[in-house]
């Protein structure tokens, strides 16, 4: 909904208060390099969201579903600023969305999102889960920190997405100033005093691939694709690398597994689990299984990228699970126009995200009839509503509160992890670890912290930096003061009954008596489902 | 510990429910009811004592005095016959005829994390499925017998405290520090009529949410899961958490450290159904000054154990409780220029007692040079089925990881039957 002319004024006297107080209290930083938005011809991505706009269509029809109506650009745009930056918009981004001519105004906010250090941190984390998982690592030689700064920089400036893997699986040198080389010295074990070839072959063909080999770890199983050899195969291309004080390099093949039978020790070759024919003849191992992954032919590689990121912006994977996909009974058609579009134009990430972002599927309202089912929700027909991460709950909570964009520096997860106790959020709400797109409920630890904790009280209570007390204390009336509390938090205005309910509430309150009501309105904002759900 | 005043009582909790305006609330009331009737003995419970960074084994259950290895820790003979353990377990000692010990643990994992993975699931790490700690497997697979408060817990929680895997958040350990500090999150911040104004408001909100959306709304289980949270914040049970209800003479016993507080804590949420309490001291991981750390732990872990032990026995309920003392793997028997010792895997110790499972015995033996493996290794995977089934649990049943679909035992081990009664 539209913010009206007096609402704005309101909202400028706010944030010009907000903005100093937050100036001083986050101080100097490093900014990365303010990026010029790239010139993006809609004209250049239209056919492809066209083919899969269209290709949507033909399942729906074949099952029966009527879409549903596109969603507000409100609703619209809460998704994009959570699947990209990791948390809802403020009412400063809001604003300022609102008054970009109506036609453009989301692809400007992809845009502007894609150029924004914030988005860079949080798709770098969410990443990372994927590559190093989400435990701290073996002590001295993994540096978690530095692998997701280098992650970041490199999703900033869009470098093609199959050359950051190149990095990951072939980088040599310290994983100090080569943070690439994290993704091996992960895997250090101290029995064997050296990275697992096995833990790194898994993890390959999983993160990378959508293939889980970890099955055939032990011994062929009798109705899976994959056999041991397979595995071990892939595990072999690791045989040779080392990593001591000196870093990470090749040396010679110590990968030597026991013979099943024998339990003799048994050379194993590198080997791929299939298209062979792109894996090259010369390099060092880990040069040769890079070129393979990242090779444009290689259809696994860029299927499982666009799935990963199909899941990262819409809260959900496309073929699940995310990694087995060629388990997967049914492939996505949409699965294969994204991914043949993907490798045709250089594993670009940010053309990637512009596209999904512009798909009708996207853009779809989550709410239908009340009688929407799951099966409609599968078929992408309504938007599909999912659990937001801890840490979008945390950001969210921290940027409801404050009117103006929360630091939109470099390492804004960190920065704000260290000042404002988001860590210790996101520790008590429950991480999710590595499986982050299975659907599941909420817990009661959950609830009691977002309706009784620390943090969520000092975020909705009357206080200095709080947006509850400025708005109480600003707001030219009771439907302004509603109007902007729910723009604050939902990022959409109250419908009818929702403004009737808490302007009546609000009616004839001054001081104290009306800041606590604008608390128990924060309080109701910030506990609904709809602020911890992604919609 | 601090409640608000008035403390919550089953009076406030039964005016909140029965509050008009809240209707959502009350199918819960019933549900609980149900549980309540379905159950009619408490069943038993887990009380896991985690020494959190690998404690050694040599200066705790498994003293080697006078050889190279020992150092210079020395043993003390106990209640079990023919069993000594180190010097600074004085009062443990008295409790050794109902605790059973096994000093020929094995892992397969030398990192914290891993090996804490590891010992809390049963399972090594698997980057395809999250396995359930054994606390967690309890909560599943046990009834719920009424408890409003949550049955997994934490205290003190360390780096990686149990989780519920592919069970579901639901099961994750409800972590709580120093039982002297207030409960974290259940104090409600405001007065009983704000809070039912509150709640009113809240249904404004999801009637507006769910419009078009009301069954995918529903499957949420948000309302469900904020009305077990408020059903929480008004329970009796929570009076569990706070131990200065107990005598001072009992508070004393446990020693004053947060620790004893942990102990006497856990016992007390047993005995209102929670299923299994997470005790950790730590961290015991003396890679430096090996005997100066392990001493001064001992100083909190003996009271607090041996009298928690005494305690669940003299009240009758250390038959319906187990109680397992342990790290993620011990130290090395090779003391290193540092004096201190390094992340050892093959042969420490686990210390077990009371329901179900016998005690003053000991399973295997480390060697005194420290160079060969111990006699009769045990996997951490016995170890755990055999805690399952002194539970009344069966270690072979599976249940399914949802992402997989693949089933997965409770636990892959077979139960040592020397330590069952």
């Amino acid at each position: 909904m539209r913010v009206g002319r007096r609402d704005l004024l309101f909202l400028v006297v706010v944030l010009a208060g907000v903005a100093t107080l937050s100036a001083s209290a986050l101080g100097p930083v490093t900014r990365k390099p303010p990026i010029t938005p790239p010139k993006h011809p809609e004209a250049e991505i239209q056919p492809i969201v066209t083919a899969i706009d269209a290709s949507f269509r033909e399942t729906w029809a074949a099952s029966g579903f009527t879409p549903g109506s596109r969603a507000p650009d409100l609703a619209i745009l809460r998704r994009l600023d959570l699947a990209l930056k990791g948390a809802i918009p403020s009412l400063e981004e809001i604003r300022r969305f609102e008054s970009l001519p109506h036609e453009s105004r989301i692809r400007d906010r992809v845009v502007e999102l894609l150029g924004d250090g914030r988005t860079a941190d949080y798709l770098a984390e969410r990443f990372a889960r994927a590559y190093v998982g989400t435990e701290d690592g073996p002590f001295l030689r993994f540096r978690r920190r530095r692998f997701v700064a280098w992650l970041s920089e490199a999703i900033h400036s869009n470098r093609p997405y199959g050359s950051i893997v190149r990095d990951l699986i072939a980088d040599d040198g310290l994983w100090t100033d080569h943070p690439a080389t994290n993704f091996i010295t992960v895997t250090y074990d101290e029995a064997s005093q050296e990275p697992s070839p096995e833990r790194l072959g898994a993890r390959t063909a999983r993160a990378f691939l959508g293939v889980r080999l970890d099955c055939a770890q032990c011994h062929d199983h009798p109705f899976q694709r994959w056999k041991q050899d397979d595995f071990r195969g892939l595990a072999a291309f690791y045989g040779a690398t080392r990593s001591n004080f000196h870093g990470t390099r090749d040396e010679v093949n110590l990968y030597k597994p026991l013979d099943r039978k024998t339990n003799a020790p048994v050379e194993v070759q590198p080997k791929v689990p299939f298209r062979e024919e792109l894996l090259p003849g010369e390099g060092s191992p880990r040069a040769r299984l890079a070129a393979w992954v990242v090779d444009p032919h290689n259809r696994d590689f860029s299927r499982a990228t666009v799935n990963r990121v199909w899941a990262i912006v819409t809260g959900r994977p496309l073929v699940a699970p995310i990694d087995d996909l060629r388990a997967a009974d049914a492939n996505h058609p949409v699965l294969d126009l994204l991914a043949d579009d993907f490798a045709a134009h250089g594993h670009d990430l940010h053309r990637l995200i512009r596209v999904i972002t512009r798909t009708e599927a996207f853009q779809l309202a989550s709410e239908g009839d009340d009688t929407t089912s799951e099966a409609r929700e599968d078929a992408w027909a309504v938007f599909p509503m999912t659990r937001l991460r801890p840490e979008q709950v945390a950001l969210s909570l921290f940027q409801e509160s404050s009117t103006e964009a929360l630091d939109s520096q470099a390492h804004w997860l960190f920065r704000l992890g260290r000042l404002t106790g988001v860590n210790d959020f996101v520790r008590r709400y429950g991480d999710i670890g590595e499986d982050e797109f299975d659907a599941r409920s909420g817990t009661i630890p959950q609830r009691l912290l977002l309706m009784n904790g620390k943090v969520a009280r000092e975020r909705i209570e009357p206080g200095l930096m709080t947006a509850s007390a400025r708005i109480a204390l600003l707001a030219p009336s009771d439907t302004a003061a509603v109007v902007t509390a729910y723009l604050a938090v939902l990022t959409r205005g109250p419908t009818p009954e929702e403004m009737t309910h808490f302007a009546g509430k609000l009616a004839g309150s001054t001081g104290q008596e009306r800041r606590q009501r604008m608390t128990d309105l924060f309080w109701a904002l910030i506990n609904s489902t709809e602020f911890s759900w992604n919609h | 510990m601090h409640f608000p005043s008035p403390h919550p009582s089953v009076l406030d909790r039964r005016r909140f429910l029965a509050a008009a305006g809240v209707s959502w609330l009350t199918p819960l009331a019933g549900l609980l009811a149900r549980e309540a009737e379905q159950t009619t003995q408490l069943a038993q419970s887990l009380i896991l004592i985690w020494l959190d960074g690998g404690p050694s084994q040599l200066e705790t259950f498994d003293p080697h005095p006078g050889t190279k290895i020992g150092g210079s820790t020395t043993a003390i003979a106990t209640k079990a016959k023919g069993v000594q353990i180190a010097s600074g377990f004085e009062q443990l000692a008295d409790q050794m005829d109902s605790v059973s010990l096994i000093r020929s643990m094995v892992s397969k994992e030398g990192d914290h994390e891993r090996g804490t993975y590891l010992m809390k699931t049963g399972y090594r790490p698997d980057p395809t499925v999250e396995h359930p700690s054994i606390g967690a497997i309890c909560c599943h697979e046990l009834p719920g017998a009424g408890t409003e408060i949550p049955r997994h817990i934490s205290i003190l929680a360390g780096h990686w405290p149990g989780r519920g895997g592919f069970l579901g958040g639901e099961f994750d350990a409800f972590q709580i520090d120093d039982p002297k500090g207030e409960l974290p999150d259940v104090s409600n911040p405001v007065k009983q009529t704000r809070d039912l104004a509150r709640a009113s408001d809240l249904e404004v909100l999801e009637r507006a949410f769910a419009r078009g959306r009301s069954n995918r709304a529903r499957a949420t289980l948000h309302r469900e899961t904020i009305s077990r949270a408020r059903v929480m914040m008004s329970s009796e049970q929570l009076r569990a958490f706070d131990v200065s209800r107990e005598p001072k003479a009992v508070l004393a016993a446990y020693g004053d450290t947060p620790f004893g507080r942990g102990c006497l804590a856990a016992r007390r949420l047993v005995e209102v159904g929670a299923r299994c309490v997470e005790v950790s001291l730590g961290s015991w991981d003396s890679h430096v000054n090996n005997h100066e750390v392990h001493r001064g732990h001992l100083k909190a872990l003996d009271p607090a154990l041996a009298a928690l032990i005494r305690d669940l026995k003299e009240r009758k309920r250390l038959d319906r409780t187990i109680v397992i003392c342990c790290g993620e793997f011990g130290r090395s028997p090779k003391i290193n220029l540092a004096g201190g010792r390094d992340h050892w895997t093959g042969g420490y110790s686990m210390a077990l007692a009371g329901g179900g499972i016998k005690g003053g015995l000991v399973l295997g033996e480390t060697d005194p040079e420290g160079t060969k493996d111990p006699t009769r290794p045990t996997s951490i995977e016995d170890a755990h089925a055999t805690i399952l089934t002194a539970l009344g649990l069966d270690p072979a049943k599976e249940n399914i990881a949802p992402a997989t679909g693949r089933p997965i035992k409770l636990s892959q081990g077979k139960a040592i039957r020397e330590l069952l009664v």
